[in-house]
């Protein structure tokens, strides 16, 4: 996976509360046996007409939601089923970055384990990045590196971010490769308490 | 330093722990099934890896199969799902009950039915409702498939440890009223993040009082709050339904696992990170009327009326839930038809569920308008209900009586509520879409969907069995 260092792009607002992941891809869609390919389903009931066509009224087909790499949207994003279908729908659609007041656990595991930089912030500061994102249509800037959100040369938020997380995000690591260096380590547990 | 049991069992399993960071958590059983697990073992068999403990693991198909005609799948993405399970759990040495099996049925009611949900072990899988295990005092929760991937790989997960949540429960439970209408109302009043970032820990008197079955329902429902997972400490109750299950420790064994669980327990002087109390007693049977489990309702209740909320926001997602639960506000949710009623899930499709539902409809006939099916939560608990009879219950009264899965509670089978259509449903997700496209769920507990299959509407089950007619005042028992 390739590592995520700063990131400038659009970002879309999704202004729900609670967005499940029955929405984010519904369940019609879980019988495949990629991980590739979800992307045209993300948010199908919501992006698609019943014919088929797409609902100009969802936020995402939206003239300068075009290209967005960026998702702000509300409290409790990806609550619901453990699928990882979710996040790799999002990713396939072409997000990199979350930003949210808070998220679902198992969503919020899920994306980080697909590389997807998934940022918590307080509301009002979400509020105001939504604002100015809808007034100017500008690019925003994303530094993991710096834990920062900047617009132009304007600092708009810091946030907090787990700092094992954060290596792994910026090397693009494998966690399970990682895993398997703690092998022994994981043998002598099992011998411990007798699970050999 | 005085321990909660989540505090016990993390310490139990932390093969790696160091300050500030994830801790490395050893998985004693990690359970799968075939739809979050196909990307899994592809993900091992692309970068040459194995399964470190195939016997750590149990499989079994539960989402996708068919109900009715169940050896028939038309669907060929699900076929092949299915079939890749088999496939993988052959090549990887993984015990797999499958469509044939007798022990067949949903992960989270076959896990504790076989005796392979213990207290105080690490138990996960592929799906967020494995916080049912939990009822047993042990620590379980749902994963993605990448951390699939990597329990099969390393029999391990990184794992920050969650906050800690005490929800206390007293009082006696009104007559009517059951574990699934306590845990509705914990979420209608605290809310889908009242458990955020948190596992629950459920104690009180309440929950001493309660069979297994109840506190798996209570449990399942963690999620639904929006927590890691939830448990309650073992007792007798526990070592009781465990003692003589197929895989469960014989005799001495036995015996000596009793003594250890019996020190799974919170310390009295143990402290939360958070403590809520919910007073049984004031609890009644709750409906659902919005489109996430925090909308609901005592049956009793209505409808939330637009003057009642403050903010815009709450006022904009009542407004669009209930566009799209066609309802309006201030209605009383007694007046509302329903036209399919659905009795099962890994929340309610135990033997004491299906017992609660035959007693209403027992004698009765479902509603004309109304579509009906009862799905047992394992072929177990199929069995065991034919013994008793209670298929004949139900089929006298027009359900349709079927074999095992998840089915309707999220329509990945044929078992689909079609759209505009509203369902009374013991399942535990109200979200859009989530039985069918449009289609229209409202949670409620087994003895409540049985008595709206027979009126074709919601009704208080407390006047449906006492035979008290709408509008006579409740006396109680």
């Amino acid at each position: 996976m390739p590592g995520f260092k700063t990131l400038t792009g659009i970002a879309a607002v999704l202004d729900r509360e609670n967005v499940d992941t029955d929405q984010i891809i519904p369940k019609q869609f879980l019988k495949r046996v990629e991980r590739s390919g979800f992307g045209q389903f993300l948010f199908f009931d919501w992006r698609f007409n019943s014919e088929g066509s797409p609902n100009p009224e969802f936020e995402l087909n939206h003239e300068d939601a075009k290209g967005a790499e960026i998702l702000i949207t509300g409290a409790n994003f990806g609550c619901g089923s453990s699928r990882e279908h979710a996040p790799w729908a999002l990713k396939d659609y072409g997000f990199k970055v979350i930003i949210a007041p808070d998220f679902a656990d198992i969503f919020y595991n899920n994306s980080l384990k697909n590389g997807i930089l998934v940022i918590t912030l307080p509301k009002p500061v979400i509020e105001e990045l939504k604002a100015r994102v809808k007034n100017g249509n500008e690019r925003i800037t994303v530094s993991l590196d710096q834990q920062e959100i900047s617009l132009g040369t304007d600092k708009v938020a810091s946030f907090d971010f787990d700092p094992y997380w954060k290596e792994m995000l910026q090397n693009g690591w494998d966690e399970i490769s990682l895993t398997l260096q703690y092998d022994e380590a994981i043998s002598r547990y099992e011998k411990r308490i007798g699970v050999v | 330093m005085a321990k909660t049991i989540i505090d016990k069992i993390w310490e139990n399993h932390s093969v790696i722990q160091e300050n500030n960071k994830p801790s490395l958590l050893y998985i004693d059983l990690h359970l799968l099934h075939e739809v979050t697990s196909p990307q899994a073992f592809a993900g091992l068999r692309e970068k040459k890896r194995t399964v470190r403990r195939p016997d750590l693991c149990f499989a079994t198909m539960d989402h996708n199969i068919p109900t009715k005609n169940r050896f028939v799948i038309d669907d060929s993405i699900a076929l092949k799902q299915i079939q890749t399970l088999e496939e993988n759990c052959k090549e990887y040495g993984i015990h797999l009950e499958g469509l044939h099996s007798a022990d067949q049925g949903i992960v989270h009611v076959i896990g504790p039915e076989l005796g392979l949900t213990l207290p105080g072990k690490t138990i996960v899988c592929g799906d967020s409702h494995t916080s049912t295990h939990g009822a047993f005092g042990a620590l379980a929760f749902g994963i993605g498939t990448s951390e699939v991937e990597h329990v099969l790989a390393t029999q391990t997960l990184w794992q920050q440890k969650p906050k800690q949540l005490q929800v206390k429960i007293e009082g006696k439970l009104g007559y009517g009223v059951t574990a699934k209408d306590i845990v509705l109302a914990l979420i209608a009043n605290y809310g889908t993040n009242a458990g955020a970032g948190h596992v629950i820990e459920f104690t009180g008197e309440t929950v001493r009082n309660f069979t297994m079955e109840e506190r798996m329902t209570l449990c399942n429902m963690s999620i639904e709050a929006g927590a890691k997972a939830g448990l309650i400490a073992p007792d007798e109750t526990t070592y009781a339904y465990i003692k003589g299950k197929k895989y469960a420790p014989k005799d001495d064994e036995f015996d000596e696992k009793v003594n250890e669980w019996s020190g799974l327990r919170s310390d009295p002087d143990a402290v939360f990170d958070k403590t809520i109390e919910i007073n049984a007693a004031q609890v009644e049977p709750m409906v659902t009327w919005g489109t996430n489990p925090s909308m609901g309702v005592g049956i009793s209740e209505h409808v939330p009326s637009l003057n009642e909320v403050q903010s815009e926001k709450e006022k904009e997602s009542i407004q669009k839930a209930l566009a799209y639960m066609g309802l309006t506000p201030g209605q009383s949710l007694t007046e509302v038809p329903v036209q399919h009623v659905f009795i099962g899930s890994c929340t309610n499709s135990r033997l004491s569920d299906l017992k609660a539902a035959a007693e209403v409809v027992k004698g009765k006939k479902v509603h004309a308008e109304v579509q009906a099916i009862v799905v047992p939560g394992s072929q177990q608990v199929k069995a065991k209900a034919e013994e008793e009879g209670l298929h004949l219950v139900f089929k006298e009264a027009g359900f349709d009586w079927r074999d095992s899965g998840c089915s309707m509670c999220l329509g990945m089978n044929p078992d689909i509520v079609p759209e505009g259509e509203r369902c009374a449903s013991t399942s535990n997700r109200n979200f859009e879409g989530r039985q069918g496209k449009g289609a229209r769920t409202h949670l409620v507990s087994p003895a409540m969907a049985a008595a709206a299959a027979i009126e074709g509407r919601f009704v208080d089950v407390r006047k449906f069995v006492s035979g008290l007619r709408e509008g006579e005042a409740y006396a109680g028992i």
